[in-house]
């Protein structure tokens, strides 16, 4: 064996390595420049909006309601309206989503019924929001006669939010693990004893997480709100579940659309105020998440 | 006006037509200082939608850019609807072309008519006219739910509803104003008050119904020479809640001076003095039926159908 | 233990079950509220599209290439409608697709740990911005920078391309964060083995890791593009109200999902052929994307049993 050449390399075999060199540095360029194409494209749009809109916010601008001028519009109605819709969405989703997830979990047989419901929820999640919009014009505002109301409003958007809770909420209880469990029920523990004590607090975080990112998708949504039925103008706060009411992402709708002065840039006001508390509620998300992974 | 100033209170809808509603949100913005306690809400389902609920009880007001049809006040009869007509305003529908459209400065009531008739294939402005550039056409309208959509069928083609159908179509004229500024070769239609606010990106075309080419403006509006696309825009009132406090105080504030300064701001013609007072004398008489019998508008004049208080029912 | 101290001891434990009980059965219902949407889902949508179907031939709307429900002489052939939909999504996919792919691999064979825990929450902050922004981005940017950039091609102001890349946009987090999921579920023994024989990177991303990940990657196409087909507010906005068939980007179109919004805006009267042709969409709709999800989740099932 030659020691000059003790890994056989032909000439053939050496062109052949630098090629793949080169291939491998350009397709790890590629791959990255493939990543940040997405981001850049982002922080582009959002820097647009964001020049657009920043110097419209400002205390009037949160405190009025909508106006023919775009200078005197607000977004007041939409505030309250999201704080009041979501909030009660909040209410109905968050301890159904729950229980059903400790249900699924936990408590159910390993059996077709259970699979049965399980793909059920996975479907439900994956079903466009405009159908729950449908859904709820036709049961809660038509049918049940909840009118054009903020309770219709939350009706359909914690059926909306529901699948993705439940989905969530099992992701964090399946991550703890099962010899928490099977310690208290060594010492004695009955089984709800032991998901209320134990499981449950041990995948709190993940649970927290879960109904963050769920509010935060139905905090954005807009479609099934304006199938259930939104006023073109409407210049008061819900003041009951039966109050008429509009939302954030509906005022973004309206005002993009007109084209008079002044108003796109309310609307990229609006988008940014909105922006802001998503970014909010998500980094803390994200934050619980990272924190509880490296415990 | 009525009411005692700032105790009025209760909730009022006021829905119909998108050509009308810049005028409602205009009397909104200026009745929440006056009477905050008022809750008025407005919305722009269209003026055959507003119908609707109007005749199922669900709104108090319909805003119309079209006379109530026959069958609309069929419709309220069986739910046990009246109403009180009260036009309001008078608006010279306009048909708008881009800013950079420099040749389209007129049109002939024949040449829309070939635009806009139902079995109409043109796809070129240099069909239109000879002369015209080879400029693909691009058309954007109301949606048949609109009652500018009814009232330029009828004026152009003879037939409430007849038109082509391969047009953006919008509810919203916002969207319409849009799409046709950012079009070279667009053209639509809706009410002067949006051709008025983006006057910057938009040119009107002239219509020439035989005797010569007249632009939609404040006079040739209000003394009827822009025809055939002027016409009344209207308020309908349910008779079962016109003595309302928070309705009548809705209403009377629509005709008073306050109320026609909005219609002025919004970029439509106002009543003459004569025309609002008859207006208001209907509405405290409270006479019901239509003064166009459930027929189109198209031609007729306004001041002669006030001067019968009576109207048709 | 004294007797009355047991009998204490045997009352506790009963009420403990009966309660146990009592709070299983409350879990089940809610898990049941599941069911009871899936069905009031299939009931509202069947019920009124059923109705919609007796006055209208299932033939002529599923064949028919108009769409203009709310004319007098109403014609209800869905393609148009059909037609648009594809048109953003094929587009949007062929953006999003490859670059999500890419860009997974990117974060799970180059990226370093601390540079995946900086893209990766930054990929995830992006995936929840609302729809109607990216409508915004699509008006105010997309379509003017496409005008400016291609004038020849004559876009309108209201263009199916501007919807397409806002959606590719949109669901190119998605693309990247399900795949990344799906390479990472790769053992590293495979990678492992490569490597020791002297492949490159590259190599072992693209002939060992991705194709043993495939039914993954085939699973978030899968679910993007259905999330996709069911994105309304961002075509809304931009893509425009014109239900036809072309191909042509530059033109204006209607997706399913708009027309729905825009027809259940302006309210029609309930026994109108209009009100049933939106759920005769809707449920065409939901067919679609309940097919494409049972599709994806048949693929996962797949690529997790290979490595379990």
């Amino acid at each position: 064996m030659s020691t000059l050449n003790p890994l056989h390399t032909t000439p053939k075999t050496l062109s052949n390595l630098a090629r793949r060199r080169a291939v491998e540095k350009a397709f790890a360029f590629v791959c990255l420049a493939a990543t940040c194409l997405g981001l850049l494209l982002l922080v582009v749009l959002l820097w647009g909006v964001f020049q657009d809109g920043i110097h419209w916010v400002n205390a009037n601008f949160l405190t009025n309601f909508g106006s023919r001028t775009a200078t005197r519009a607000g977004i007041k109605a939409g505030l309250y309206g999201t704080i009041w819709v979501i909030g009660f969405t909040g209410l109905l989703a968050i301890p159904i989503g729950i229980a059903a997830a400790i249900y699924l979990e936990e408590m159910a047989p390993k059996n077709r019924l259970t699979e049965f419901l399980q793909t059920n929820i996975a479907n439900l999640a994956g079903v466009p929001s405009i159908v729950y919009g449908l859904l709820g014009l036709a049961v809660f505002v038509h049918f049940l006669k909840f009118g054009q109301s903020v309770l219709s409003g939350a009706l359909t958007m914690s059926l909306l939010i529901l699948p993705t809770v439940i989905l969530t909420t099992q992701e964090a209880l399946r991550a703890v693990p099962s010899s928490l469990r099977e310690a208290s029920y060594g010492l004695g523990a009955t089984q709800w004893q032991t998901i209320r004590h134990q499981v449950v607090p041990a995948a709190f975080s993940g649970i927290i997480t879960g109904i963050i990112l769920s509010l935060s998708r139905a905090i954005g949504e807009t479609a099934p709100l304006i199938t259930i039925g939104a006023f073109s103008s409407i210049s008061r706060v819900p003041e009951r579940l039966q109050s008429e009411f509009t939302v954030l992402p509906i005022l973004i709708f309206n005002w993009t659309t007109d084209t008079k002065e002044g108003f796109k840039n309310v609307a990229a006001a609006t988008i940014i105020v909105l922006l802001g508390v998503l970014l909010a509620m998500n980094s803390l998300a994200i934050y619980l998440r990272y924190r509880r992974r490296t415990l | 006006m009525g009411g005692t100033e700032g105790k009025v209170s209760g909730k009022v809808i006021v829905d119909g037509s998108s050509t009308v509603e810049p005028i409602s949100k205009n009397v909104e913005e200026k009745i929440r200082g006056k009477y905050p306690e008022l809750q008025v809400l407005v919305n722009k389902s269209g003026t055959g939608g507003g119908f609707t609920k109007f005749a199922a009880k669900e709104i108090e007001i319909a805003t119309a850019s079209r006379p109530i049809e026959q069958e609309e006040i069929d419709k309220g009869k069986t739910g046990g609807v009246e109403f009180i007509e009260l036009p309001i305003a008078y608006d010279g529908l306009s048909v708008v072309v881009p800013k950079e459209n420099t040749f389209a400065t007129s049109l002939t009531l024949d040449e829309l008519k070939k635009i806009w008739s139902p079995d109409s294939k043109l796809a070129s402005w240099k069909d239109v006219r000879a002369g015209f550039p080879d400029v693909a056409l691009k058309l954007y309208g109301p949606d048949t739910q609109s009652g500018t959509f009814d009232y330029f069928t009828e004026a152009i083609n003879g037939k409430k509803g007849a038109s082509r159908k391969d047009y953006e179509q919008s509810a919203d004229d916002e969207v319409l104003v849009r799409g046709v500024s950012g079009d070279k070769g667009g053209l639509g239609y809706f009410g002067y008050a949006y051709y008025e606010a983006h006057k910057d990106k938009l040119n009107v075309v002239a219509i020439d119904s035989g005797k010569g080419a007249i632009a939609p403006s404040a006079e040739t509006i209000g003394d009827g020479t822009y025809s055939p696309l002027s016409r009344p825009l209207f308020l309908y009132v349910r008779k079962d809640v016109a003595d309302r406090p928070d309705v009548k105080t809705l209403v009377e504030f629509f005709l008073s001076d306050e109320g026609q300064a909005s219609v002025k701001d919004e970029g439509y013609v106002p009543l003459t003095a004569d025309e609002i007072k008859l207006v208001r004398e209907r509405f405290t008489k409270g006479v019901t039926g239509s003064m166009f019998g459930g027929k189109p508008a198209v031609g007729v004049k306004l001041k002669d159908l006030l001067g019968k208080l009576e109207g048709a029912k | 233990m004294t007797g009355a101290g047991q009998t204490l001891q045997s009352n506790r434990r009963i009420f403990q079950k009966r309660y146990e009980a009592a709070i299983r059965i409350v879990c089940l219902l809610c898990a049941l509220v599941s069911v009871l949407t899936t069905l009031a889902i299939i009931l509202t949508l069947a019920g009124q599209a059923g109705r919609f179907f007796s006055k209208v031939s299932p033939l002529a709307f599923f064949t028919g290439t108009d769409w203009s429900p709310t004319f007098s002489d109403a014609k209800f052939g869905v393609l148009p409608l059909i037609n648009g939909t594809l048109l953003i999504t094929v587009g949007s996919g062929l953006f999003a697709l490859p670059l999500g792919l890419l860009s997974a691999i990117y974060l799970s064979e180059y990226a370093s740990p601390r540079a995946r825990n900086i893209l990766k929450p930054g990929l995830e902050l992006l995936a929840g911005i609302p729809t109607v922004v990216y409508g915004y981005f699509g008006v105010m940017f997309v379509t003017p920078l496409l005008k400016k950039l291609l004038p020849n091609m004559g876009f309108g102001e209201f263009n199916a391309a501007s919807g397409a890349i806002v959606v590719g946009i949109m669901i190119l987090p998605l693309v990247s964060s399900l795949c990344e999921d799906a390479l990472s579920a790769v053992p590293r023994a495979l990678r492992e083995g490569a490597y020791g024989l002297g492949a490159t990177k590259a190599e072992v991303a693209l002939k060992i890791v991705v194709p043993a990940a495939l039914s993954g990657i085939m699973a978030a196409y899968i679910l993007a593009l259905s999330r996709a087909i069911g994105e309304t507010m961002a075509v809304s906005l931009a893509a425009g109200s014109r239900p036809r068939m072309t191909l042509n980007p530059a033109e204006s179109i209607q997706t399913m999902t708009s027309y729905i919004v825009q027809a259940s805006k302006g309210d029609p009267p309930r026994e109108s052929a209009a009100y049933g042709s939106l759920f005769a969409v809707a449920l065409s709709l939901f067919v679609i994307t309940l097919i494409m999800n049972i599709l994806a989740a048949k693929f996962v099932k797949k690529y997790r049993n290979v490595y379990d």
